[in-house]
């Protein structure tokens, strides 16, 4: 196990040394998927890729958006939109543990001066129809990461199954760097001839997003837009898998289920808007995970999701 | 005699699934190698967060061999039957005997099985354990079909005698059985071999990997008393948090820090949930200041500078948790000063259930039963009213929010802070309970008049909308709400009618439910009494006597006022609530049984005291129950017994064979035997103190009474002979009899003791 022991002095340094740690370990290293979604599982290179029997091996940084986190900026860990580090590697390979080791010792975690330890935490994602058993990690009390091996996702059984890691990068980061408050923390290299913080990058747009996502955004556009999500889904299944234009068989799995990330992430901020009932809640969890399904369901009818 | 070690080498277990997997695994493995029949001397089984271990000592190295006979068709039997019989016993023609009987030749088939080798078995049951192993919840990973409770890494299988150690050959699912393990994860150096238990134990604690959960514990609690007493502090037990922390790690350290100053203030509850809850810290208590101060942390590694950085982490994370805790300490006492609107208001739109209405309705329900109750636990009607409309509205705030095992206690904190009477706010930490079998009952009044409104309101209401417990599926906790205002009107001795406060609480619901329609239904019916008068009629038609209840008019009574105030109400329905009423009474009932039969208290007296009148009053009916037990117990009370079952089956015989009731006109002067007056005597002295022990609910006292009846109905049935041929001699000793019946039955239904 190679051990990095030099303590990373900036944000990116800690994403540039797991994307290097994860590359070399046979992962491709994705880009950011281009929507606004709620983790990094909602990528399509997670949950669709973890349907069917073809082997996967990703690693990517995923944005993620959770609108009633907002705290205006001032909170010291919370933030509404945030940077999730995920790994996806199907089958899960035997040493999937060591490898993730690997990556902390990567970032500078010395593992004979840490307590790291694997405590049990079993995932769900009801709006994906997906399920997982595994561990939250922890470092000296704090969680620093997920560890999953899925067992369902859009309701279709994982085989094989895929080992799926996510790490808090700001809460990670801030805790290898040694920063109190995430808008401190050190985001380029901080004797860079223009050195940033997380803060001059983010604080504006917490306060202006928290704004938006608690008073803003207009909640009849926004039902509306949820529906329109939902129609258009459901509407590009239904097109029958032979395209007349190019002659092949080509089923719209992903643009579906970009439609089922727009929903979700709409749901999100209605949420955050308080006008969903807890009634409602569950009926809108629901929609969402219908279309998941459904789009699971016809991503296995690909090429990229059938059984070898 | 071999020795069996066994060691599943797997990632990290849950903590909370330990204990019972490694019993599993003893027990399933030793029965298995029993049942292929093998027999053994002792077994041990350890658990840590990696592995599943069992040791099993003196293995025989065998099995028995078994022949087995099995008697087949004749020899002259149709060629089908014998080959059925070849198929079935898997032999051929040649290889079946032929013995001669009475009816000629008949074919035998004699297996011999021989003898098996311990590891041939050992193998065959720990690969069906491994396969079907019961955890709780299981899962498969890569790319194969097992299942376990996180991915098993590897199996370790040995059968060790004085000739050596000997791997069992075994290959589940692609994992070949070995006789190598690895240590610890951090601290461990690589993989080893191992020869036996005691080895494999001995090298574990080098590899730092302290095997049995006990002595975790032990070094744990040790360690963190230490760290404690040099501080001049002390750790508060917990034996939950103490299990399951040595669950989670295989080499423990414990490590002691200070909580920050800025956090002292928070109430004690909520430092150690949040400490217990996220962290799973122990929490350390300052005896000089009676505050919680500090916390003990386990880690599971000998860091290299003994602990600093992990403490130091651990600290900070706390400091964030504890920062949450205060920010809603503080943020729930800004909203308790205020009077707690916010919260009142917030309880609106909460549901309860989707068809028992919001909170807040519960909350109208629980405070309208509580004022009806008060008086009879001696509360005061406005405090009772009171405590249950703050009891719940903790469940509003931010802390009971994050911390819903903290509900009550910081009711009772914020009841407080809003300037509420300490008995009103203890109410909102007491009306909870008593939430377990071993938790106590609450005693004060207010509390007790609010606990009971909950739990009735509660099981009404389900029964109400036919959500009763079925089986094994409780999921709305109506057994533990029975058993509780069980305990509260015994624990306290109330006189309570049950059956009444059901009926309020039922009326409650129906209010509840008709609130809209209840103005204009009120009006229609003021408009037109004769309406009213025929709806009551019909009601009273309908309902008939069907309905066995103790306090048949008043609920009759009751009822028809619930139908005209709630017009919404039909006949049926009605009878349907008086069912549903008796139903949830017997349901009381049933677990006043089980209650009881803890207690020592056998069903069959349960049984004869249940079909006494008043039989809702659960107080008056357990004393009954006891002092019947009691008297049962003595030469006199089981002696009187049998004497009364003579008496009335002679009696009953008699009744039914001439078709008439022998229960009056006993007369002294047919009497011919100084038994048969001793017994007239007896009776009437008997009556004479039964009567009023009976009106002031002395059962002791009635019961002894009773007893004392043994030795004249004895000599009684000695000397007299009750069918004599003086039909006016015979009938006088029939009323004798009856009286003996009557006497009797008033105390308890006699007929249903067994024996």
């Amino acid at each position: 196990m190679p051990h990095e022991t030099t303590t990373p002095r900036s944000f990116q340094e800690i994403i540039l040394r797991l994307q290097t740690y994860w590359a070399k370990q046979g992962c491709a290293v994705l880009q950011p998927y281009d929507m606004e979604v709620g983790a990094g599982t909602f990528h399509p290179a997670t949950t669709l890729r973890s349907l069917g029997s073809k082997p996967w091996a990703a690693a990517y940084v995923q944005p993620s958006r959770r609108p009633t986190d907002g705290r205006y900026g001032e909170n010291p860990n919370r933030l509404q939109h945030y940077y999730q580090y995920q790994v996806i590697i199907k089958p899960s390979p035997p040493n999937l543990q060591e490898l993730y080791l690997g990556s902390l010792a990567a970032i500078g975690i010395d593992l004979g001066l840490h307590d790291i330890r694997f405590v049990e935490d079993d995932w769900e994602s009801p709006t994906l129809g997906a399920w997982g058993l595994g561990w939250e990690v922890w470092c000296d009390g704090m969680e620093v990461s997920q560890f999953t091996y899925f067992q369902q996702v859009g309701g279709h059984d994982c085989k094989p199954v895929s080992g799926e890691l996510t790490y808090g990068l700001e809460r990670l980061a801030m805790y290898v760097m040694g920063v109190d408050h995430v808008m401190d923390m050190p985001f380029n290299d901080p004797d860079a001839p223009i050195p940033l913080t997380y803060g001059d990058i983010f604080r504006q747009t917490e306060e202006e997003y928290s704004r938006h996502n608690f008073d803003g955004a207009t909640t009849e556009m926004l039902f509306q837009h949820f529906k329109d999500a939902e129609a258009e889904c459901q509407r590009l299944l239904a097109f029958a898998p032979q395209d007349p234009k190019s002659g092949k068989r080509i089923i719209m799995a992903h643009p579906a289920y970009d439609q089922t990330i727009k929903a979700s992430h709409l749901f999100n901020l209605l949420d955050a808007r308080g006008v969903i009932s807890v009634t409602e809640r569950q009926a809108y969890i629901g929609r969402v995970r219908a279309l998941a399904k459904q789009c699971a369901d016809a991503f296995r009818q690909t090429e990229a999701g059938a059984d070898l | 005699m071999p020795d069996l070690l066994i060691e599943l080498f797997s990632e990290e277990i849950p903590a909370r699934m330990q204990a019972k997997a490694r019993e599993d695994l003893k027990k399933l493995v030793t029965d298995g190698l029993v049942e292929a029949g093998l027999t053994y001397a002792s077994a041990g089984a350890f658990s840590t967060p990696r592995r599943l271990v069992l040791s099993v000592e003196g293995l025989t190295s065998e099995s028995r061999p078994v022949r087995e006979e099995r008697k087949g068709p004749s020899v002259s039997a149709p060629a089908q039957a014998v080959e059925g019989f070849l198929r079935s016993t898997g032999l051929t023609l040649d290889q079946l005997e032929r013995r001669a009987d009475k009816k000629g030749e008949t074919f035998y088939a004699v297996v011999e099985k021989p003898g098996r080798q311990a590891a041939e078995i050992v193998a065959e049951v720990l690969e069906g354990v491994i396969r079907s192993f019961p955890w709780p919840k299981s899962m498969r990973w890569g790319a194969g079909s097992l299942r376990w409770v996180r991915p098993l890494q590897s199996i370790l299988c040995l059968l060790s005698d004085e000739t050596g150690a000997h791997v069992v050959p075994l290959t589940v699912d692609g994992i070949v059985a070995g006789n190598t393990t690895e240590g610890h994860r951090f601290m461990g150096m690589g993989r080893f071999t191992v020869t036996g238990f005691d080895d494999y134990a001995v090298k574990l604690k080098r590899a730092k990997v302290v095997l049995d959960s006990a002595e975790r514990e032990a070094a744990i609690w040790q360690g963190a008393q230490n760290l404690a007493f040099a501080a001049g502090m002390e750790v508060v037990a917990d034996p939950g948090l103490l299990t399951e922390v040595a669950g989670l790690v295989e080499w423990p350290v414990p490590l002691m820090g200070r909580i920050a100053d800025q956090f002292l203030a928070l109430p004690p509850e909520v430092l150690q949930t949040s400490m217990k809850e996220h962290q799973k810290f122990f929490s350390v208590r300052n005896p000089k200041t009676g505050r919680i101060e500090g916390f003990v942390t386990v880690a599971n590694i000998e860091a290299a500078d003994g602990g600093e950085v992990i403490l130091k982490g651990n600290q900070k994370v706390l400091a964030a948790r504890l920062s949450d805790a205060k920010f809603f300490w503080e943020n729930d006492l800004r909203v308790a000063k205020a009077g707690m609107g916010e919260w009142v208001e917030g309880l609106k739109s909460v549901t309860f259930h989707n068809k028992l209405g919001s909170q807040a309705d519960r909350i109208d329900r629980i405070a309208a039963l509580a004022r009806e109750i008060a008086p009879l636990v001696g509360a005061d009607a406005d405090d009772a009213e009171r405590a249950a409309r703050l009891a719940k509205l903790d469940l509003r705030s931010a802390m009971v929010g994050e911390f819903p095992e903290l509900q009550g206690v910081m009711g009772r904190y914020y009841a407080l802070e809003a300037g509420e009477k300490a008995s009103v706010a203890d109410a909102a930490r007491d009306h909870w309970r008593p939430k377990g079998e071993s938790d106590s009952v609450p005693v004060e009044p207010v509390s007790v008049a609010v606990a009971l409104a909950d739990k009735i309101d509660t099981l009404t209401g389900f029964w109400a909308i036919d959500e009763k417990p079925t089986g094994s599926k409780d999921p709305f906790a109506l057994r533990r709400a029975a058993l509780g205002v069980i305990r509260l009107v015994l624990g306290n001795g109330y006189k309570l009618d049950l059956l009444l406060q059901l009926l309020n609480s039922i009326e409650l619901h129906y209010e509840a439910a008709n609130r809209a329609a209840l103005p204009a239904l009120e009006a229609k019916i003021e408009q037109d009494k004769r309406v009213k008068e025929a709806f009551i009629e019909q009601v009273k038609k309908q309902l008939g006597d069907d309905v066995v209840v103790t306090h048949p008019d008043e609920l009759r009574d009751r009822s028809n006022r619930m139908f005209a105030r709630y017009g919404g109400l039909s006949g049926d329905q009605l009878r349907l609530t008086h069912a549903k009423l008796s139903d949830l009474l017997s349901f009381f009932h049933d677990r006043l049984k089980v209650y009881l039969k803890d207690q020592g208290v056998r069903h069959d007296i349960i049984d004869a005291c249940l079909a006494m009148p008043g039989n809702d009053d659960l107080t008056l009916l357990v004393k009954r129950a006891t002092a019947l037990s009691e008297v049962l117990k003595t030469e006199d009370g089981a002696n009187l017994l049998q004497g009364f079952k003579r008496a009335n089956n002679i009696l009953s015989q008699a009744e039914a064979k001439d078709g008439v009731e022998y229960s009056f006109g006993a007369d002294l002067k047919f009497a011919e035997t100084d038994e048969e007056r001793a017994l007239f005597a007896a009776l009437d002295k008997a009556e004479a103190t039964i009567t009023p022990a009976m009106q002031a609910e002395d059962f002791g006292t009635a019961m002894a009474a009773m007893a004392a009846l043994r030795a004249p109905i004895d000599a009684f049935f000695t000397a007299v002979q009750v069918n004599s041929d003086n039909q006016i001699v015979r009938r006088n000793r029939l009323n004798l009899l009856h009286r003996i019946r009557a006497v009797c039955s008033g105390v308890a239904d006699l007929t249903r003791i067994e024996g």
